[in-house]
């Protein structure tokens, strides 16, 4: 393995073995909260449509809501100032704490004020700054840096924070019960609060109308900071004005459902500072508050630090409409892993982070931790502004593949079928060209099988390549999906409907059988068969940030199926993700209408049977059972399509008894579990479907998976053989 | 208003874990001296006809604020769905008030519960327009699970109690 793929396979390791365990805990439950929180709402597509539609607008009108968001805060008493970048924010912010005298400010999370590192600033000007949300001061004390966005210390159990505590406070008595901690925590940081100068605050919306603010909180430390001491200074992106007070109301229903996967957080702060509550000058503990000085300060500082050049970069602009609720990180499977310190970059971590960072940093800060977004696609549909937060990803990669400049250039350029400049790794091209290997590897075969299982060929791999040597490699079969269709007679009499089987790469090379199933099937249920010769859909080089091919292949492929849609044929697709390409990615590349003509026409297999036997079909044609017992796993792309019931009602109405895993992801997603950086994390990440195919109820189950890339990772993680739904249910001929 | 959202806005405090009683105005001193301990601060309600009785203080210090066991006020509106009160931040110090005890006492006029989170914007919305200009939506107390495990009172109330006053 090269030096760079061993540092990073040895870092992850070591975050797997020291932070994943209280990681993964803390996002799965907050995972686990937000599926059952948004139930309680009762149109949440149309809320998540709202707030969407009310980010893009505030975007699109950005430069014209920020004017108007001036002079209302100037009318209300109070200043706004917008800062180019982090040196600028800092000097102002640090100016109006030296304008103040002060000695101590008081903060409240924020991730904006992490991007600045305004601490650093203030400590250099003898300005004493802490922390008040307890997360974040357990990192103050600590000093390490946030692992996640809302929750910045979930890397830490109660256990080491206890440690953390006793060792640097020496409380007469040892602090052991998160009780103990919290109220530890409560008593000095409400002394702090106290004698504090200047309140800081981040925000989470600000209203132009109004130029009230929206604090999203629990502990109550906000409301503390904004209101005891006389200054108040809030740090934000510009992109967090939103036009009206009114436009509020789905952010505050979704954020908390969303992040942690509570129905709301304890206390929505709305604040139009300054504010009217009068101070609490503890420095002065017996003058009634009511008697105190109400003239209060307020400073709101905008942060643009790349933010207006990402509003005018059609790809990154997407990002802008994030509002940090942190569902992206919550539900991906490697960041439950991982978390934030593998998965983040100067600031932000987790999904959206790459788009942040690219946007914030820049691409070298982004490029540290993009390859750990999969492609899953699970975090499009917990975003409760429908961000398609993979795409970013994809675009990223991209561009840092375009940046990256490699030394064997002119080996590889032109001699790979790809449409990519030079700078991409090899590795990234062997994956992105599978294509082309599995052709060469079903000529050969079995001799290019043999080949490549030998230690030598493994070695090479491994040192060229970053193939994992423990990772077992498909076996291309000789006789393609496709030849074997072209040498029989698949003529059905009356055909009820007629449909081209998708031939993809693995079904066609490698997982033929299924394919085979997927015709019985068809036909026996009455429809007219045909297996075209058609390229690849694009995955796979789209998985390595390599968009001008996959573009490429997105135009080969609609070429050749347009004549059969015209032809009335539907469109089946086994593989999932390949099906994810023409009902979401294909949008990027093809004209609006040949998009919508391949996507309306294609169906993943068997959502295509369900239909079949809706409409009539003879169940009896089909192989149908008892009871026999069904461990299924469906495919994340799948899942995120909304079409993992389908295979269920099926196989119910065969006979089967069918247990469904629930986990995200299997955590092979394509080419990741292949690569030796990340192929111990693949496994662990595969370790909880693992385990639920592994207990009482499941461990004798027969095993079937739905995507090409989970039947591997299931093939290594069990010792039973797992097999595509359809194999089960095609009758046997 | 109907008895449904009433209903519902009970179902909701249950579910936090957020104490509450129906009184009556002529009542309402003997409820509070059930539901809190001393020392107790408080703002003046603004309904008529409506005191606090004369051992909550109604006009603290800063040090009046560390030592209360209790904070009372009144709130502008509760949201039934979210077992929300809203808390407005007045120059009287309905918000520091709310935020220093371990309990805090919401006081509320059934009539100003509304059902759901667009009334409830409907109504600040208008409320910041002319002139009120912050309101807490406080949901049960202060929470951290910060530390390994939920903590009620991390830096706000512990407890909350909702007094629907019925008139």
């Amino acid at each position: 393995m090269s030096k760079a793929r061993e540092a990073k396979a040895a870092k992850i390791r070591q975050l797997m073995e020291t932070e994943g365990d209280a990681v993964n805990t803390s996002t799965s439950g907050f995972n686990e909260g937000r599926y059952q929180a948004v139930q309680t709402l009762d149109d949440y597509e149309g809320l998540k449509a709202e707030a969407r539609a009310i980010k893009e607008d505030a975007i699109e009108r950005l430069p014209d809501l920020l004017d108007q968001l001036r002079e209302t805060i100037e009318e209300n008493g109070g200043t706004m100032y917008i800062a180019d970048d982090a040196a600028d924010a800092n000097r102002y912010i640090r100016e109006v704490c030296e304008d103040k005298d002060a000695e101590r400010v008081v903060k409240s999370k924020s991730m904006t004020s992490e991007e600045i590192e305004v601490n650093d600033e203030l400590e250099a000007a003898d300005v004493d700054v802490v922390e008040t949300d307890l997360g974040e001061w357990v990192l103050q004390v600590a000093d390490e840096a946030p692992s996640h966005i809302v929750a910045p210390a979930i890397h830490k159990s109660r256990e080491a924070i206890a440690d953390l505590f006793n060792e640097t406070f020496e409380p007469d008595e040892p602090l052991q019960t998160a009780e103990e901690l919290t109220m530890f925590a409560r008593q000095q940081l409400g002394e702090l609060i106290e004698g504090a100068d200047v309140g800081m605050t981040g925000a989470n919306f600000i209203t132009a109308d109004t130029g009230t603010m929206a604090l999203v909180t629990s502990e109550g430390n906000a409301r503390k900071t904004a209101v005891v001491p006389d200054t108040h200074v809030a740090v934000a992106g510009v992109e967090k004005v939103v036009p009206a007070v009114e436009d509020l109301q789905p952010f505050i229903e979704l954020i908390g459902k969303s992040g942690t996967g509570q129905n709301i957080t304890s206390y929505i702060s709305l604040l139009t500072p300054p504010v009217e509550s009068p101070t609490v000058d503890f420095d002065d503990p017996d003058t009634p508050i009511t008697e105190n000085e109400t003239d209060r300060d307020f400073h709101l500082v905008l942060i643009d630090n790349g933010r207006l050049d990402m509003r005018d970069d059609e790809q990154l602009r997407e990002t802008l409409y994030c509002i940090r609720c942190s569902a992206c990180s919550n539900v991906c499977a490697n960041f439950q892993h991982v978390g934030g310190h593998a998965f983040g970059g100067e600031t932000y971590s987790g999904g959206i982070g790459t788009g942040w960072e690219a946007g914030v940093e820049g691409l070298d800060s982004a490029a540290e931790f993009n390859d750990l977004c999969t492609g899953c696609s699970r975090c499009t549909t917990a975003c409760p502004v429908n961000i398609d937060i993979p795409w970013i990803n994809t675009v990223v990669r991209d561009r840092v593949n375009r940046g990256e400049v490699s030394e064997v250039d002119w080996l590889v350029d032109g001699l790979t079928p790809d449409e990519e400049p030079g700078g991409v790794s090899l590795q990234k091209r062997f994956f992105g060209n599978f294509e082309t290997a599995a052709k060469v590897g079903s000529t050969f075969a079995p001799v290019s099988n043999w080949v490549t299982q030998t230690s030598v060929s493994r070695n090479l791999m491994e040192r060229f390549l970053g193939i994992d040597a423990r990772r077992e490699l498909p076996s291309f079969q000789r006789e393609t999906l496709k030849d074997w269709f072209d040498a029989r007679d698949s003529h059905v009499q009356n055909p009820t409907r007629t449909a081209v089987l998708y031939p993809d790469v693995y079904t066609n090379h490698v997982q033929v059988e299924r394919g085979k199933a997927a015709v019985r099937t068809l036909e026996a249920l009455g429809v007219d068969v045909v297996v075209p010769d058609v390229r690849s859909s694009g995955r796979a080089p789209l998985s390595q940030g390599m968009i001008a091919t996959a573009e490429d292949h997105a135009h080969d492929v609609y070429a050749g199926l347009a004549e059969y849609i015209d032809e009335g044929r539907d469109i089946v697709v086994i593989e999932p993700s390949d099906l994810a390409m023409f009902d979401n990615e294909y949008e990027k590349f093809l004209s609006e209408k040949s998009f919508q003509r391949l996507s309306d026409s294609s169906f993943e297999v068997m959502e295509y049977v369900f239909g079949l036997l809706e409409n009539g079909a003879p169940t009896d044609a089909l192989e149908s059972t008892d009871s026999e017992e069904v461990a299924y796993h469906s495919h994340c792309q799948q899942r995120t399509l909304g079409l993992e019931g389908y295979t269920e009602a099926v196989l119910a109405d065969l006979g089967y008894d069918v247990a469904t895993s629930d986990v995200e992801c299997c955590g092979m997603a394509g080419s990741f579990g292949y690569k030796s950086e990340y192929y111990e994390l693949s496994m662990d990440v595969g370790s909880e479907l693992q385990g639920q195919f592994q207990t009482d109820e499941t461990r004798n189950r027969t095993v079937v998976a739905s995507g090409t890339s989970c039947l591997e990772q299931l093939d290594s993680l069990l010792r039973r053989p797992s097999r595509h739904p359809v194999e089960l249910i095609a009758p046997r001929r | 208003m109907s008895t449904g959202t009433v209903a519902t806005f009970e179902d909701s405090l249950e579910r936090l874990e957020v104490g509450w009683t129906h009184t009556s105005s002529g009542e309402l001193s003997t409820v509070l001296r059930e539901v809190c301990d001393d020392p107790a601060v408080g703002v003046e309600l603004p309904y008529d006809g409506v005191e606090l009785p004369p051992w909550v203080n109604t006009d603290p210090t800063p040090a009046d604020l560390r030592a209360a066991n209790v904070g009372i006020t009144a709130a502008g509106i509760a949201i039934a769905d979210y077992g929300s009160v809203v808390v407005q931040g007045t120059p009287d110090g309905v918000e520091p008030v709310s935020l220093f005890g371990d309990l805090h006492v919401a006081v509320l006029r059934k009539s100003d519960i509304v059902s759901g989170m667009p009334e409830a914007f409907e109504w600040l919305g208008e409320e910041f327009r002319t002139g009120h200009d912050s309101a807490i939506i406080a949901t049960g107390p202060s929470a951290t699970a910060d530390m390994g495990a939920l903590v009620k009172g991390a830096h706000g109330p512990k407890d909350v109690h909702v007094v629907i006053l019925d008139e």
